[in-house]
């Protein structure tokens, strides 16, 4: 012990000016990483709110589509983006949660089907998302018959987060210590009960992070919805899931090729409008996700 | 092309008149009275031709808030996919319809009306600082763009063009706008070199473009007139000497064989059956023709405009545009 204690200071000794290089090095370099991060982000945000902030006015809000960029707005988009994100968490996450349930608490880590179906979701997590819309254009919009809807949209977006969403509860799940677990059963609760009462509120936070960001990404996805149909032009909101829709994504999507010079000051303001809708979705999840904890 | 027995049969001609006043009656009703037309109408294909139809939609829409007009933009060959799958009432389209997919409607049954409904000019741009190929006959654009092309340097397309390498922009081949540059250019629609750079999206083209002295790209006239500063468009000379794609010229016909006609086709049994549907067309015919202008397209001249409305009301099915046309004019292919 003695012997093995000296050769570690000698060590320090010979070899403290070179691990104090290391030491400061690897400092910078991760500094430097945050820094390339937050600067791109920086200058992003600032070409963003310089071409588009003067644009986010009422009638950004209130206007529908309009081939004067200065009354062009994006009614039709932010009320379509929220009717298909509805449907989107309305469907994905109450099954992506129990499938999640089903295969961390009802089957065998040895079960070779449930190693098949798990081996698929992680690959399916992968996929372009081009393809979860081209496969919502052949099953909901054509052979199911929805048309252009609302319901074939946020259906074809619950695909799309529904692997990302089980994925993550797992996680969440497999990290409630297993005494909580084992401990419930020993009490003479339930499968059932131990899930409602422990597991799930336990692996709560974690859930709510894996649907936060999951629905961020449906929702400034634009290629599923494109290829589903989602219009770039329509003059009205949904009134129900039957409706014809767009998104805010597509819009600004359609109006940053458009010729016009100030079509793109449109473009940019939508994409504030986006970014603030997210991030206010975000927040609310966020507040949910504080609440559970401190209840825990 | 069999769509002309069906309409000079009597039966179609008698079916015809009675909903021709009866879209009438929608339209004036539409334009005068806030009641106005209620029906649904689904649009989509070329994103040329979108921003004219989202001017005719946006003024619909403020004369008939019931109205509902939803249009997408899949381009022109997904939009006659749409169009042939039956999910869509009008399509755009910024080429003549392709012989296959004429086919394919007439395998569906479905019926449609062709409505040419505004002149674009294909421009061929350079740099400003570009001083050497203010011109180019067609024979040099083929040249350039024939399928294998091994131009690579601006003097190897002109005798006394300087040493300065080509670089070249151009739609991807989705497009329709890629469709009738081969087609006209190379003599065979989707005929290309596929060593340039390609994009969807013409913005991008503007800056590669506008960023290069030795750059050339092409891509629809609105796209130049809102980017002027920044770039030089080429005089065509099409046999009859270089000609500059302006209002003036596309309209004539003079700036040949770049100008082109856009389309929109419409279902026969839908502008029968939702008078919306008939509504629309009648004021992209009518009223409506001067937004054409406004969006940065060319206006079809009234008398042309006169006979495609009669072709409509008749419901004259079939395409005049697709295939043969070389070497006629518009107003001989129309009156065909």
């Amino acid at each position: 012990m003695a012997s093995v204690q000296s050769v570690d200071i000698d060590l320090t000794v010979q070899v403290s000016g070179s691990r104090k290089f290391w030491e400061k090095s690897f400092k910078f370099i991760c500094m430097m990483g945050i820094i390339i991060a937050c600067a791109f982000l920086a200058f992003l945000l600032y070409s963003i709110f310089k071409d588009g902030w003067a644009r986010v006015n009422s009638e950004l809000f209130q206007n529908f589509p309009s081939r004067r960029p200065a009354k062009a707005g994006m009614k039709a988009g932010i009320f379509g983006s929220l009717w298909v994100i509805g449907v989107t968490a309305g469907v994905a996450v109450p099954v992506g949660v129990a499938a999640a349930v089903y295969l961390e608490m009802f089957t065998s880590k040895r079960n070779k089907l449930s190693q098949f179906i798990q081996l698929n979701i992680a690959n399916l997590a992968g996929v372009p998302s081009i393809v979860y819309g081209l496969l919502g254009l052949a099953l909901f919009v054509r052979t199911f018959e929805m048309g252009r809807s609302v319901l074939a949209g946020g259906l074809t977006m619950a695909l799309l987060i529904l692997p990302v969403i089980i994925v993550v509860s797992q996680e969440a799940i497999r990290a409630v210590p297993k005494a909580i677990y084992e401990g419930s059963l020993a009490l003479g609760a339930t499968r059932w009960q131990t899930v409602a009462k422990q597991v799930l509120p336990n692996a709560m936070p974690g859930i709510i992070t894996g649907i936060i960001l999951s629905i961020s990404r449906a929702i400034g996805e634009t290629a599923p919805l494109i290829a589903i149909g989602a219009v770039t032009f329509i003059a009205k909101t949904p009134e129900s899931l039957d409706s014809m829709f767009t998104v805010m994504p597509v819009q600004i999507y359609e109006w940053s090729s458009r010729p016009q010079e100030e079509f793109h000051e449109v473009a940019a303001a939508g994409i504030i409008v986006l970014l603030g809708t997210l991030i206010l979705l975000n927040s609310v999840a966020i507040i949910i996700r504080a609440r559970s904890q401190s209840k825990h | 092309m069999r769509g002309f027995n069906l309409v000079h049969s009597t039966a179609a001609a008698a079916g015809a008149a009675v909903l021709i006043s009866f879209s009438a009656v929608g339209c004036s009703g539409g334009s005068s009275s806030g009641e106005g037309l209620t029906g649904t109408v689904v649009i989509d294909g070329s994103s040329t031709v979108t921003p004219i139809m989202e001017a005719i939609s946006e003024e619909m829409m403020l004369e008939n808030p019931n109205a509902n007009i939803a249009m997408g933009t899949s381009g022109t060959g997904g939009g006659f996919k749409k169009f042939i799958a039956g999910e869509t009432d009008i399509t755009m389209a910024s080429r003549p319809i392709k012989d296959s997919e004429n086919e394919k409607l007439i395998a569906g049954e479905i019926d449609f009306v062709e409505i040419p409904c505004a002149f674009d000019g294909l421009t061929v741009v350079i740099n400003p600082d570009n001083d050497w190929a203010t011109n180019l006959t067609v024979a040099e654009l083929n040249k350039i763009w024939e399928p294998g092309s091994t131009v690579q340097n601006w003097n190897q397309v002109r005798e006394g063009f300087p040493d300065m390498p080509l670089s070249l922009y151009g739609p991807g081949t989705d497009s329709g706008t890629f469709d009738y540059f081969t087609e006209v250019i190379n003599g065979e629609g989707g005929a290309s070199r596929s060593d340039y750079s390609a994009s969807e999206d013409d913005n991008v083209l503007v800056q590669g473009v506008a960023g290069q002295k030795g750059a050339l790209g092409y891509f629809g006239f609105a796209y130049y007139e809102e980017n002027k500063g920044k770039l030089a468009a080429v005089a065509i000379d099409g046999g009859s000497g270089p000609v500059l794609p302006t209002m003036d010229t596309i309209k004539s016909g003079e700036y040949s064989p770049l100008s082109r006609p856009l389309f929109i086709y419409v279902r026969v049994d839908k502008a029968d059956a939702n008078p919306t549907v008939a509504a629309v067309v009648d004021f992209l015919l009518g009223d409506g023709s001067e937004l054409v202008d406004e969006v940065g397209y060319v206006s079809i001249p009234q008398n042309f405009l006169d006979m495609i409305q009669v072709h409509f009301d008749e419901r004259v099915s079939g395409s005049r545009f697709s295939g043969h046309t070389e070497g006629k004019t518009f107003e001989e292919i129309l009156s065909s």
